[in-house]
């Protein structure tokens, strides 16, 4: 799914990825970020996605991609055998984030995870004001045929990695392809969070 | 489509002998073998580097014959809709080679083969050859070719099987790898069902425990144990798009004769074969494909260890022969030993057969991999 604001996400995301690093990207979709990181940061990438279209698409730019289901986990990889697993626009679309999630931190020596916010404030007022489930430039679908499964906001996604002490190395919060400094989970509609299961000290 | 059938050109098989005393291939088994021959084909130039060169591994009643014409003949090679100019494996940039399997019947040393020492056909007398002897005989072919690394090994079946065991005894050999439609190991399914033909192959009389040749062959029942390949390479879909239940004779009543018209289907394709497959080869390669299992007790993570080969394994969403099961198990393997993979399960109704059906998916992921591979 391309998102408005994508452009503005990948960059973020480049400059979070050091040069010549591995990279796991869960649902890498038809592979756009993760050639934009093979090009931009000569990273040693891999893809896992489900849909066989993608996948077609992603070979046709050289990747390496295995389709699978990634809630079925990430098993055969050892601990932090890849220095970054990216969760770009998938985690609210598996059917299993708190296992996809675990095992993206397992796996990688640092994971980032972008979702929609779920509860910026257009969304809220349609909520409110239309009492109709929000649909929105990063919300686009309507009920019925929505990929995503799970919807959540930056606070709550800022709750879930407090409770599991889950170390935020780093965060961004965008709306219309601009950076968002203050009130993400009112403002923003995409929610990023660079996260490892490290001990702060480290960082 | 049709005007590229067989282009590239008219083709002919040509053999290599080697194997002579002190220089002897040692099957598995452990027996040296004396002079053995492979017949084998290419299409497209060798490059000046010699880096381009791909080498077509063909499944059970396969041949050298992958790609054109030969002179006089209408129907091309056996993989001609994936070789040629601008198809999958382009002979405008590659050179393909595809040879015909040791224990083959279509030119290389197998059981219908003369025994220099008495004469006559092997027969029975044939050692036992494994897929690993196969791929022994490659290798010696591929030197007298001069080719010190092939770009890909790719093949479906049995042939994806020798890729797999390129894999594992030739890693340095290969720059990549794609293995189709395929497994690390015979599962008890697949052994029962080459049992089934190999016992309708020794239950013909005819067969005389291997001893027919320049007399009546076991054609019925290579028939029977060809019908029955068949059956398991098509999938219920493709039989019921292919056939339904429609019949030939149209209101007659049954008399055991071919009624339904997928009978009809079974009897012709098998007729067909027994015209130009060995009985005794078929004993012989099926026993090397129930055997094969590269596994044989090492860990999973261990086999693909020495692979720096980049890897594309093709399955099949239809395929129960060869389920899908079987090769996420060798993405598995190339997971834990951090091999560069690529995995697509390629969505199609056509059962096992889709590895030689399902072109225009295979033609585009393949010709993109290699391009890649060839690149990098």
């Amino acid at each position: 799914m391309k998102n408005p604001s994508s452009k503005l996400e990948h960059r973020i995301i480049l400059d979070w990825i050091r040069q010549y690093s591995s990279v796991l990207d869960l649902g890498c979709g038809d592979g756009e970020l993760t050639t934009l990181l093979v090009q931009e940061k000569q990273v040693r990438a891999q893809g896992i996605e489900i849909d066989e279209q993608a996948i077609h698409e992603c070979v046709a730019q050289g990747l390496s991609v295995f389709q699978q289901d990634i809630d079925t986990g990430l098993a055969e990889y050892l601990d932090k055998s890849f220095d970054y697993v990216i969760l770009s626009q998938t985690l609210q679309q598996v059917k299993k984030p708190d296992f996809v999630l675990k095992e993206a931190l397992r796996v990688g020596k640092q994971t980032i995870v972008s979702f929609p916010n779920f509860v910026y404030y257009p969304a809220r007022f349609q909520i409110f004001f239309r009492g109709k489930v929000p649909v929105t430039p990063s919300l686009p679908h309507e009920w019925y045929e929505t990929p995503n499964l799970h919807f959540l906001g930056i606070s709550d996604f800022i709750e879930y990695c407090t409770q599991r002490k889950i170390n935020i190395k780093d965060s961004a919060f965008i709306r219309k392809h601009k950076r968002v400094r203050f009130f993400p989970n009112f403002f923003a509609e995409i929610g990023m969070f660079l996260i490892s299961d490290e001990q702060r000290t480290e960082a | 489509m049709t005007e590229n059938v067989g282009n590239v050109g008219t083709v002919e098989t040509k053999y290599y002998t080697f194997g002579n005393s002190p220089k002897e291939l040692t099957l598995e088994s452990g027996e040296k073998r004396e002079p053995i021959t492979l017949a084998y084909e290419t299409y497209g130039k060798l490059n000046q580097k010699k880096s381009n060169a791909i080498l077509v591994l063909h499944a059970l009643s396969g041949d050298a014959h992958a790609a054109g014409l030969h002179k006089g003949d209408k129907r091309p090679g056996w993989w001609d809709t994936m070789i040629g100019s601008e198809k999958a494996l382009d002979t405008e940039k590659y050179f393909v080679v595809c040879s015909n399997v040791l224990g083959g019947c279509k030119g290389s040393t197998g059981p219908s083969s003369t025994n220099p020492k008495t004469g006559k056909p092997y027969g029975t007398k044939f050692p036992i050859i494994t897929i690993q002897d196969m791929v022994s005989a490659q290798r010696r072919l591929i030197d007298h070719l001069g080719i010190d690394k092939l770009l890909t090994v790719i093949g479906g079946s049995m042939g994806g099987m020798q890729v797999l065991q390129w894999m594992i005894y030739y890693p340095d050999r290969i720059g990549s790898a794609i293995p189709i439609a395929t497994t690390m190991k015979h599962s008890p399914q697949q052994i029962a069902f080459n049992e089934v033909g190999r016992q309708a192959i020794m239950a013909d009389h005819n067969w005389n425990n291997g001893d027919y040749y320049g007399r009546s062959a076991p054609d019925r029942g290579l028939a029977v144990a060809r019908m029955v390949g068949h059956i398991t390479y098509m999938s219920d879909v493709s039989m019921a798009e292919k056939f339904g239940r429609r019949l030939k004779n149209h209101g007659r009543p049954f008399k055991f004769g071919t009624d339904f018209e997928v009978e009809g289907y079974l009897r012709y394709r098998s007729d067909n074969f027994v015209k130009r497959f060995d009985a005794n080869s078929y004993l012989y390669i099926t026993k090397a494909i129930d055997y094969f299992n590269i596994l044989n007790g090492k860990k999973l993570s261990k086999i693909f260890k020495d692979l720096k080969a980049k890897v594309l394994v093709l399955a099949f969403k239809s395929d129960w022969l060869y389920p899908a099961y079987q090769s996420r198990e060798i993405v598995k393997a190339c997971k834990l030993a951090g091999v560069d993979t690529t995995y697509c399960e390629i969505n199609s109704t056509y059962g096992h057969d889709a590895f030689l059906l399902e072109i225009k998916e295979e033609t585009h992921l393949i010709k993109h991999f290699l391009r890649t591979v060839s690149n990098g």
